[in-house]
């Protein structure tokens, strides 16, 4: 039995020790927000956040989340920082198909914990191991910009 | 038990008129198929009405006011990142004199009787969709000033629909759209002539400046359901073992390790078909259970036997010496114009070279997946179908189920680019829910499953030779393609391609010489050849921008006044008039080709761009051009490759010419976008086959761009079309000038021609 704290919320999980944390809260819980995009940590599409460090969950098994606090895009809104960031993402209108868009924006939050005012050099680095297939890169910089000056003001 | 289901987000169309449907219909992709022998010109129809389907226009099948005040517009074209949920939806709005605040979408589930065509594909959802969207708009509002008039009893022509009220100017009294809904309701469709369209300075939505996505905030916040995101309880979970090679098929199998993973429920064979196999499964072996990893850990635990297949032997290196063989030679005669051969004979000089292009996958972001339920004899589907129609009438036909007893809502596409027009991941939900009668059952793809098994896009020789007189003008122009069919997943033996292949750039190419041969030499086909978006396009653009730019080097002339030169004068060429009675299903008197427009573009992207100006050192910018779904795209690119071969693209500036704009944002990010895809492809994209095995399995080496190879800049130049111009394609036109613009930005830069894709370690 694993318990995990996903979005603030204790859930108990009863799954083998190596399931990835991805379908434990996919198919296992019902929470769908984060998508699932090539298993291998080659993605990013399912990223969550784990005690605030962003993670692949397709590779990171239950057991390490394990009494510890899970967020996922579900959760992020509630962050100022996430808030900001899903913002700007509407603003810019980054979202094309938006399957990607979940993953980004948790990375793109992750980013912004840590670097408050990145330039293009530090957001390509920070998000390079998101990919988006429809090709929104550009319009992920702008908002990641936007966010960061939308942060600076408050 | 009764399933309940949460998580779908996407208000899926209510409205059930199976009463009224006609016969039952058929098929759109097999009528696509026998298209490339078109009827008799008096009988043929173009645009949407040449669609299977055809249009609607019925405000009652699109638009419904409630009563709260909002209004529903029921989309019935699939979202896979392109808008089309948000524009059509605008379009209705506008000329409904609806807010948008106040406007919903609702997504259709597939029934070509109900709605028209539904085939997302072939960039004609807003080409085809613009007018009969504004006309039914345009209809609602009519209804609404009625039933608003007969509730004053003043005549219709005294009130008038504005934002969201109707008002009766004379006496100062007006009522808002939701106090209508119910009379509105009863009120009937005006005739055609008591509908009258907004003129476009009235516009509110259409064409305007603005970045709206109905789904926007749903798809950052984890609430938009794509096609593994509903949850039923008790749900089960599957992935399918495939045959590793195309063609090979089950011939024993050992379930019992498999059977033993915790979670694991079932383990069932589903039945392949012999090729040609259309949109059917592959076939394999499906492991159940009750989450997604027991059943990917079961499925490691299998053991197959798979028989020999035909295609054992396909490989890329020999299957690439064949086509550039073949191309050599002369093969299957397209088009012919004046004499090729004597104008070559006599040519001053003489200029040749092949360009090839490999098989490339779709990899949308979502793999393949779906949901399916069958509960007391009826067949409920959940996917992200390009043709929720054209899957209906498949599955119903695969499990043996009469039409009326299925249903297929389409969730959001995580990315479609043409793999998910074809349903064989939906068939295979639909056969495993028939196996668990009340329980819903969703197939998972994994990434490995979706490039090893894509409907893979062609793999292609393209063959040049162009001859010049002692002045420098081209005398003769021969173009040999070579490449294996999509008419191979539909009819046996298909070594020739299709009209619509050859209408891609092929034998359109509107250039003003004199002598031109443009030939197919034939090659089979021994994978799954699907549409990717752009199709034939992109190594024609590759190819023919490639030839054209080292053909200027060799004159030592500017590309982009030779281009031009190329090109002639301005004039509109009927596409019948170049063997292409195709032209992307548009009547060829409305949509000729265009020089002009072609001209303009080029313009565009060269002014824009600073094409001529000095650059620093190790850099360069290249330009390409082309025709493509009725739209007008050229691209410079400017480039930087470092020591060592790594590539640095600095701009991109694209300019487009689609007709009519009717939501610019959303057609600068389909540009956007269809930009890095371009880039993609010309960089990293293959899928080569060696034993008849895709070599590739995941994003480590089926390589798609990143945020670092993305241009630092992208400029999207939407130019004015002029009077009189018809709706062109957005969604695909924007990708086939890329690579090679990137390729002649290279060539630029650092003297080296690439005339293989992809470029991977060949600047190094
Ligand atoms: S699904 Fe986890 S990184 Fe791709
Ligand atoms: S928006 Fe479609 S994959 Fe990123």
């Amino acid at each position: 039995m694993h318990s995990i704290t996903l979005n603030g919320q204790v859930y108990e999980l009863d799954v083998p020790d190596d399931m990835p944390l991805l379908w434990a809260i996919r198919d296992v819980l019902g929470f769908t927000g984060t998508k699932f995009g090539c298993g291998i940590s080659q993605c990013g599409a399912c990223t969550m956040h784990l005690e605030g460090m962003p993670i692949r969950s397709c590779s990171t098994p239950v057991s390490a989340a394990t009494g510890k606090n899970v967020t996922t895009i579900e959760g992020i809104g509630d962050d100022p920082v996430g808030r900001q960031v899903q913002k700007a993402w509407v603003d810019v209108g980054v979202a094309q198909c938006g399957y990607c868009q979940c993953g980004q924006v948790m990375s793109a939050t992750a980013l912004l914990q840590r670097i408050p005012k990145p330039d293009d050099e530090a957001i390509e680095g920070f998000m390079s191991g998101n990919i988006c297939r429809c090709g929104t890169y550009n319009r992920i910089k702008t908002a990641i910009h936007q966010a960061a000056s939308k942060l600076e003001e408050e | 038990m009764k399933p309940s289901y949460r998580n779908f987000n996407l208000t899926n169309q209510t409205l059930d008129r199976r009463d009224f449907i006609k016969g039952v219909g058929a098929t759109g992709a097999l009528i696509l198929a026998a298209n490339w022998t078109w009827a008799q010109e008096e009988e043929r129809k173009y645009g949407g009405e040449g669609m299977p389907g055809g249009t609607v226009e019925d405000p009652k099948v699109f638009v419904r006011i409630n009563e709260d005040g909002t209004v529903a517009i029921t989309c019935a074209r699939s979202e896979m990142g392109q808008g089309i949920r948000t524009s059509l939806a605008l379009v209705v709005a506008d000329e409904l004199e609806a807010d948008w605040d106040l406007c919903r979408v609702e997504q259709a589930f597939g029934d070509q009787d109900l709605y028209g065509n539904q085939d997302t594909d072939g960039s004609r959802s807003m080409r085809h969709w613009f007018m009969p969207m504004r006309r039914c708009g345009a209809a609602a509002r009519a209804i609404l000033e009625q039933a608003a008039a007969d509730q004053w009893k003043v005549a219709v022509s005294e009130v008038r629909a504005s934002r969201h009220k109707v008002v009766h100017q004379k006496s100062g009294r007006e009522i808002g759209y939701g106090e209508l809904a119910e009379s509105a309701a009863k009120t009937p469709v005006p005739s055609d002539e008591a509908i009258k369209l907004k003129s476009p300075e009235d516009f509110r939505y259409i064409g305007q400046e603005q970045t709206l996505n109905i789904d926007g905030m749903d798809m950052i916040s984890g609430r938009a359901t794509y096609g593994a995101d509903l949850r039923f309880d008790d749900m089960h979970f599957a992935v399918v073992a495939r045959p590793p090679v195309f063609g090979s098929v089950v011939e024993s199998f050992d379930s019992s390790e498999a059977l033993k993973v915790n979670g694991v429920v079932k383990v069932i064979e589903i039945e392949g078909k012999k090729a040609p196999s259309e949109f059917h499964p592959l076939g394999g072996i499906a492991v159940v259970a009750t989450n997604t990893w027991a059943a990917i850990k079961g499925r490691e635990a299998l053991k197959i036997q798979w028989s020999a297949s035909e295609n054992d032997g396909y490989d890329s290196t020999t299957y690439r010496q064949a086509m550039e063989k073949a191309a050599q030679n002369p093969g299957k005669l397209i088009r012919n114009v004046g004499d090729v051969d004597q104008a070559l004979a006599q040519a001053e000089s003489k200029f040749s070279a092949t360009y090839y292009m490999p098989h490339i996958a779709h990899a949308p972001m979502e793999p393949p997946a779906a949901i399916a339920l069958f509960k007391d004899g009826f067949l409920e589907i959940w996917a992200p179908s390009q043709a929720p129609q054209v899957t209906r009438q498949r599955v119903a036909e695969r499990v043996g189920l009469p039409l009326e007893k299925t249903r297929v809502n389409v969730t959001l596409l995580g990315g479609g680019f043409g793999r998910k027009s074809k349903p064989d991941f939906v068939i295979e939900a639909a056969e495993l829910a028939q196996q668990f009668p009340g329980r819903a059952i969703q197939v998972q793809w994994t990434r490995e499953d979706d490039i090893h098994h894509d409907y893979l896009h062609t793999v292609s020789a393209e063959r040049l030779e162009a001859g010049f007189d002692a002045e420098g003008n081209a005398t003769s122009w021969l173009h040999r393609s070579v490449a294996p069919t999509i008419l191979g997943i539909f009819a046996p033996d298909q070594v020739h391609q299709a009209g619509f292949e050859l209408g891609m750039g092929f034998n359109n190419a509107p250039f003003d010489i004199p002598n031109m041969r443009m030939e197919n030499p034939g090659i089979p086909v021994h994978v799954r050849v699907g549409w990717f978006r752009s199709v034939s396009n992109i190594p024609r653009a590759f190819a023919v921008q490639s030839f054209i730019s080292e053909l200027a080097d060799e004159a030592g002339e500017d590309h982009k006044e030779f281009y031009l030169k190329l090109l002639g004068k301005n004039r509109q060429i009927d596409p019948r008039e170049m063997t292409d009675d195709w032209n992307h299903g548009e009547n060829p008197k409305l949509y000729p080709v265009d020089t002009g427009r072609l001209r303009k573009v080029v313009d565009t992207a060269t002014r824009e761009a600073g094409w001529g100006k000095k650059l620093p050192k190790g850099r360069g910018m290249g330009l390409a051009a082309h025709y493509s779904f009725v739209t007008y795209v050229a691209a410079v690119l400017e480039v930087e490759v470092l020591d060592g071969g790594t590539l640095i693209i600095h701009n991109a500036n694209m300019a487009v010419d689609c007709g009519p704009q009717i939501n610019p944002d959303r057609i600068r990010s389909q540009m956007e976008g269809s930009c890095v895809m371009g880039i993609g492809l010309a960089t990293t994209g293959e899928i080569s086959f060696a034993g008849g095995k895709a070599q590739q399995s995941n994003f480590h080496d089926y390589q798609v761009p990143r945020i670092p190879l993305a241009p630092k800049k992208i400029a999207i130049h939407l130019v004015d079309p002029g009077k009189g111009v018809e709706l062109g394609g957005v969604g695909e036109p924007g990708v086939p000038p890329v690579a090679p613009a990137l390729c002649n930005a290279i060539f630029a830069a650092t003297g080296k021609r690439i005339r293989e894709l992809p470029i991977r370690d060949q600047l190094g």
